[in-house]
């Protein structure tokens, strides 16, 4: 019979102070009413810390919005940007903003998927895939103007895409690549192995328990994660400054190979200039950006409940 | 055992006469046919890209930064406290740039981690389950602004608010951009505390209930201190992502880099240096758009070590229960 695990030395050193101690004469006062006021006070205090980060995103979303508002019209949406603030708008920014985000999809959704896929369903246990692992929990958090470092050296000057579309979506997919193989690894996992063996045993191949199988069931867990990584990528600045996405754009990009602007480098270039009236456009274009950000992340929190709730309840 | 399974009602592939086979024969056909061989070794390729990132993030800046340091000694570079390239009496001094990044860290981490420590108590802890039902998402919002919107944020609301209460702060302070980017790293600290309190098992606050107990002393001297490792690992890379912050500090910090702690000052960030040289029309090859990558190769460097130590702790703890 194994003994309960001894408890670690911080633990055991806080427990026999906790709380009933006796007092000076030697009776036993367990303090009752006061040990319940510090809960009481405790609990408010860890709530006020929990509601402190709410109000700022609420504070943030009513600045941005009241702002913003006077110059979010029709007109806003349709002009190209403008040295007179009257006239400038975020026609540019917004389709570079979905061309990038479009590039980006088509390359890192399929590398990601495939290199979770090998992680989960083909490698063995041992160092490559510790390796591979480690690596992958490290590339997330290597900070984005590092990897606007990389892309500029790597797809900007050494591969001469110049400052592309394209240069810019290689970027951005090597950016969340990390976070694609790590949600779609955990979609891969919560699938129950029982499935597996089920189309094994009536000869499937390996590729056709995945193919047909697998991925289906684990599709709307892959969906989830890969829309968060793009809400992360619609959002980035840092590398695109870096590989030089330009500020200015008044026409609107043909093809993977033409240069760009996008919305967070058109909010950048406004926020910074020292007039009041590209304030009011920064916001503007913020709140567009901010409007496209949460439909894509209260899409992927809505279907993350609807399908945990569902994997529940069966 | 001596039924054979049956062979499956013929699919489309060339897997009908397998049935009859010995097993290494079916074996054979499953998993080393060549079709299945290729789509391994496609699959494998492309979980390469991550360790060829990896590389490709190394080489860069190590071989992108030679020129530089053929120009700038070592002994400058970390001997010196002015950075000024773009001088024509030029300083290449890095503990310039690394002040200002720790000033804004600290700051960050003094708003952050005790935030987010809390926090991440209350949901695990306190919050009923309505009641992380909408804490959670709404953190997980906050989490999803974008970086160049807290600047806006900070530029245009926080510091405006911060010259009221203390005089003669500048439109440019490192006080108000530290402390947007803790308000950034809050959900990150959260979540990943809240995580580690999870996984502390529920018989040691039970033990601690039934030894009299009440739910803080549980709370503050049992679960907290049993999720400790975990909490710490949250604590270090929220703090590097607060290191590799960009745009809260190029937009609300300032450009000039100095030696200071005062937090009312205007500073600049190894992060906010990297973008100032790109964003101008810098000449590729000359000393100060080189310097950029020597800058990035001691920030990568920095977080990575973080964040190698993070993971250490965080795998060191997953072992403990």
């Amino acid at each position: 019979m194994h003994a309960l695990p001894a408890p670690r030395s911080s633990t055991r050193a806080f427990i026999p102070r906790t709380s009933m101690e006796p007092s000076e004469d030697g009776s036993f006062q367990t303090h009752r009413s006061r040990r319940k006021r510090i809960g009481i006070a405790l609990a408010g205090i860890l709530f006020l810390a929990t509601i402190f980060g709410v109000v700022v995103l609420v504070t943030l979303l009513v600045d941005v919005v009241t702002s913003g508002t006077p110059w979010l019209d029709g007109r806003f949406i349709t002009s190209f940007p403008s040295r007179n603030p009257g006239e400038a708008g975020i026609k540019s920014a917004l389709f570079g903003s979905l061309w990038l985000m479009g590039l980006t999809a088509l390359i890192s959704v399929p590398l990601g998927v495939a290199s979770a896929v090998y992680l989960e369903e083909y490698a063995r246990d041992g160092w490559f895939l510790r390796l591979i692992q480690i690596n992958i929990a490290n590339l997330a958090g290597v900070p984005s103007v590092v990897y606007g470092i990389l892309g500029l050296a790597l797809f900007v000057r050494f591969a001469a895409l110049g400052q592309s579309l394209l240069a810019g979506a290689l970027t951005l997919s090597l950016l969340i690549l990390p976070i694609i193989i790590i949600s779609t690894q955990e979609a891969l996992r919560s699938i129950p192995s029982g499935i597996r063996e089920n189309a094994y045993a009536l000869g499937a191949t390996r590729w056709q328990v995945i193919w047909s199988h697998v991925l289906p069931m684990a599709a709307p867990g892959i969906f989830t994660g890969v829309i968060l990584a793009l809400s992360r990528a619609i959002g980035e600045t840092a590398p695109l400054i870096l590989i030089g996405a330009l500020t200015f754009v008044p026409f609107l990009p043909r093809g993977a190979l033409d240069q760009f602007t996008a919305l967070p480098i058109q909010i950048f270039n406004w926020t910074a200039r020292p007039q009041s009236e590209f304030e009011g456009l920064a916001a503007a274009a913020i709140v567009v950006l901010m409007i496209l950000l949460f439909t894509m992340n209260l899409t992927a929190i809505l279907l993350r409940n609807y399908f945990e709730e569902r994997r529940a309840g069966s | 055992m001596s039924t054979p399974p049956s062979p499956p009602s013929k699919p489309a592939d060339d897997e009908t006469t397998t049935a009859d086979r010995p097993a290494q024969d079916l074996r054979r056909q499953v998993y080393d046919s060549p079709k299945e061989k290729l789509i391994e070794y496609a699959l494998g390729a492309c979980a390469l890209v991550s360790v060829l990132t990896t590389l490709g993030i190394a080489a860069v800046l190590v071989i992108e930064s030679i020129p530089f340091f053929q120009t700038v000694a070592l002994t400058e570079f970390f001997g010196d406290t002015q950075w000024t390239p773009q001088f024509s009496e030029k300083h290449f001094g890095i503990w310039a740039l690394l002040a200002g990044t720790l000033l804004v860290t600290v700051i960050s981490a003094v708003v952050a981690l005790p935030v987010g420590l809390a926090s991440a108590i209350f949901i695990s802890e306190y919050a009923s389950k309505w009641v992380r039902k909408v804490l959670k998402p709404s953190l997980e919002l906050l989490a999803g602004v974008p970086t160049v919107v807290y600047g806006y944020f900070a530029l245009t609301f926080v510091t405006p608010l911060l010259q009221t209460v203390v005089p003669g702060l500048g439109v440019y302070n490192a006080l108000s951009a530290g402390i947007v980017v803790g308000i950034m790293i809050i959900p990150m600290v959260a979540s990943l505390s809240e995580d580690a309190l999870q996984a502390v098992p529920d018989s040691l606050s039970q033990a601690a209930y039934a030894l009299g107990a009440t739910k803080y002393e549980t709370v503050v001297r049992v679960n907290v201190p049993a999720a400790f490792s975990g909490i710490m690992a949250s604590f270090i890379l929220a703090v590097s992502r607060a290191i590799g912050e960009t745009m809260i500090v190029t937009l609300a910090a300032g450009a000039t880099p100095k030696a200071t702690l005062d937090p009312t000052q205007s500073i600049q960030t190894m992060t906010a240096f990297i973008v100032q040289v790109s964003k101008g029309d810098t000449p590729q090859g000359t000393i100060v758009y080189q310097s950029i990558f020597a800058v990035g190769l001691v920030l990568f460097l920095i977080t990575l070590a973080l964040n190698i130590f993070a993971n250490r702790i965080t795998l060191h703890y997953q072992e403990e229960y």
